[in-house]
């Protein structure tokens, strides 16, 4: 995570201050080292247990065999070392075939289903994010030009946020029935949940219901810190409000903006609950994380090498998104 | 409860209108309360469509009516009655384990908090962006190893089972947090408190400590809301094992007995487990908006 650590060097840099007073201060600098040192060390334990060693053992058994019927018939205690073979099955969608050939797995095996879900997790992941970007951005407006009643919405906006996803799956599950409000509002008569099409809208519209609001309080927090007087003197010089909305707001709301979408697109490549719940992945809504879970019950190993393939990609999007924003930010800075 | 400060601390000059002053019909206010009010909808008409569900006899469920109709308990007396299913034991799973993930993490959490804000030492951005790092990893990517330990310990379908692997992301939760918190808090009290002779140690405890209350409450609400709506992890890793499992679990495997679709006894069970969310949020909701706030805008 070299990456991510840029912005936050600085920001460490800027928070703790008179820096240059406690370098020339070695004896307490040293204190504090071994202090800090001290305070850290539970937190380091736990999460190198918790999550640094199953992180690891994952990588080493997803080069190892599962138990099961091997090519020749015979049963195969598993555990032995199987090279890629894992990792081919989930990329290349090789199946052991009858006498000890490799051929492309059928369709219907989880094998198989590795790209769709791939495909499935990372268009969720653009269309959700850019319509709680958009929308979240409106609203965000919205509720700062807005007094009366700021504080009311304010309350409001936290109750999608608060409830948890699996209620909030079940409760559109209710909503997206075909006999449900939404097709009697909307005058349709969808099987929402039980086409591709329909299905993939229903996990998108209820992602967006929950999540927009946060997003919009995020970025109405970097609004509130826009001084108004540069707003006012850009008036003077004459520019519009649109000019004033790409120029001034824009720009200056990007740091909150880049966090949100960072942080939102990193919960949609893992989203599991609410797809789990709305379709059981069914008609074409199986994400990575739906596909590592069904995999559990049919070889550890394998499901191992697919968490570490789906930890892989979620990472690469991760640093990308990171590099691109920080690109702008720099971009912007030098103009 | 004024409407001037959402928890950013700087800026006051924001809160002046950006239009001039109109007489007559304004139709700048016009607009901002149509603004309001659709913004309130957006996020009030789901919640209030649970609420009148729950209240709604079963039969019919498909009423569409925009309002309490056919209103009865049964579905809430459904909810609870534990030969059909086990979602009042499960709502007791959840604040155990609520509870234990936010007092474990917290008291782990508090010292990196402090540590990660205040000292100066070697490696700090790495620490914090292994912190962070490991709060973005996919539970996936920690389940399949976790599972097989927790079958072959027999941890499956146990509290400890429950619990530990909720840690990896509310640790990382809980040390973001405070660390945020912890720099904007006046630290010259600190500096005062070393002056006079206190040890860095002694002036973490009998200064800083009570000063951090109100920053450690609201991340302990954060923390433990998380822990509560949590369902991969616990959908996985309680197996089955109903007398351990949480309630989103419970819910997202609610029955009412076989044949019926359970919708109108499923909402009733949602709005118990949300209610107490709600309050949380309306007491709490200055809290919780700096708490969430803090950490994205400073990034």
């Amino acid at each position: 995570m070299s990456i991510t650590s840029e912005p936050i060097a600085e920001n460490a840099a800027d928070t703790s201050g008179k820096r240059r007073r406690r370098k020339r201060d070695k004896t307490i600098h040293t204190g504090e080292s071994r202090l800090a040192f001290l305070l850290l060390a539970p937190t380091l334990i736990m999460l190198t247990v918790i999550v640094g060693y199953p992180i690891i053992k994952a990588i080493y058994q997803s080069f190892l065999t599962d138990p099961g019927l091997d090519s020749s018939g015979f049963f195969n205690e598993g555990n032995s070392w199987n090279g890629l073979a894992n990792y081919k099955h989930w990329l290349l969608q090789q199946c052991p075939g009858a006498g000890g050939v490799t051929e492309s797995c059928p369709t219907g095996n989880l094998g198989a289903q590795f790209w769709s879900s791939v495909g499935i997790t990372i268009g969720f992941t653009v269309v959700t994010v850019l319509l709680e970007t958009i929308i979240g951005m409106c609203f965000a407006l919205m509720m700062h030009r807005a007094f009366k009643g700021r504080a009311l919405v304010r309350v409001a906006i936290l109750i999608p946020w608060a409830i948890p996803t699996a209620v909030i799956a079940k409760l559109w599950i209710v909503i997206f029935d075909p006999q449900g409000v939404l097709n009697n509002v909307l005058g349709t008569d969808f099987a929402w949940t039980s086409e591709s099409g329909p299905a993939r809208a229903a996990i998108v519209i209820a992602d967006v219901w929950k999540t927009t609001p946060f997003i919009a309080l995020l970025i109405l927090a970097g609004l509130q810190g826009i001084s108004n007087e540069i707003y006012e003197s850009a008036k003077v010089d004459g520019a519009n409000a649109w000019q004033r909305f790409w120029r001034i707001t824009l720009p200056l709301v990007k740091p909150a903006l880049a966090v949100a979408v960072i942080f939102r697109s990193l919960d949609v490549l893992r989203m599991y609950d609410l797809p789990w719940i709305l379709t059981q992945g069914a008609n074409g809504t199986t994400t990575m994380s739906i596909l590592v879970v069904r995999q559990l019950n049919s070889g550890l190993n394998s499901a191992s090498a697919l968490s570490t393939i789906t930890f892989i990609i979620i990472f690469a999007i991760a640093l990308g998104l990171v590099r691109l924003f920080n690109a702008n930010i720099v971009e912007r800075g030098t103009r | 409860m004024t409407a001037t400060s959402v928890g950013v601390p700087v800026g006051n000059t924001a809160d002046r209108p950006i239009r001039p002053y109109k007489q007559g019909f304004n139709w700048g206010q016009a607009g901002n309360l149509a603004a309001i009010v659709l913004i309130a909808f957006w996020c009030l008409a789901p919640f209030y469509w649970m609420l009148v569900l729950a209240l709604r006899d079963s039969d019919y469920t498909f009423d569409n009516t925009p309002w309490p109709t056919h209103v009865t308990l049964d579905n809430f007396r459904y909810a609870f009655d534990t030969s059909i299913n086990s979602f009042g034991r499960s709502l007791i799973n959840s604040l155990i384990i609520g509870t234990a993930v936010t007092v474990l993490s917290m008291l782990i959490g508090v010292f990196a908090g402090y540590a990660l804000s205040r000292l100066v030492f070697r490696g700090k951005s790495i620490v914090l962006a292994a912190i962070l790092g490991a709060s973005m990893f996919p539970g996936v990517a920690i389940l399949t190893p976790i599972f097989q330990l927790f079958s072959d310990w027999g941890w499956l379908g146990t509290y400890q089972g429950l619990i530990l692997p909720q840690i990896s992301f509310s640790i990382p939760l809980a040390v973001y947090t405070l660390t945020s918190f912890f720099a904007d808090m006046p630290w010259e009290l600190e500096e005062a408190a070393r002056v006079d002779g206190c040890t860095p140690i002694q002036a973490f405890r009998k200064v800083i400590l009570p000063l951090a209350a109100p920053a450690m409450f609201t991340t302990a609400i954060l923390v433990f809301l998380a822990s509560w709506n949590e369902f991969l992890l616990s959908s996985v890793l309680s197996n089955g094992v109903k007398s351990v499992e949480p309630s989103t679990v419970a819910i997202a495997n609610f029955t009412a007995g076989p044949h019926i679709v359970p919708y109108t006894q499923t909402m009733a069970a949602g709005v118990i487990v949300t209610i107490p969310l709600v309050i949380v949020v309306l007491v709490f909701q200055r809290r919780i908006v700096s708490g969430l706030t803090a950490g994205g805008v400073k990034g």
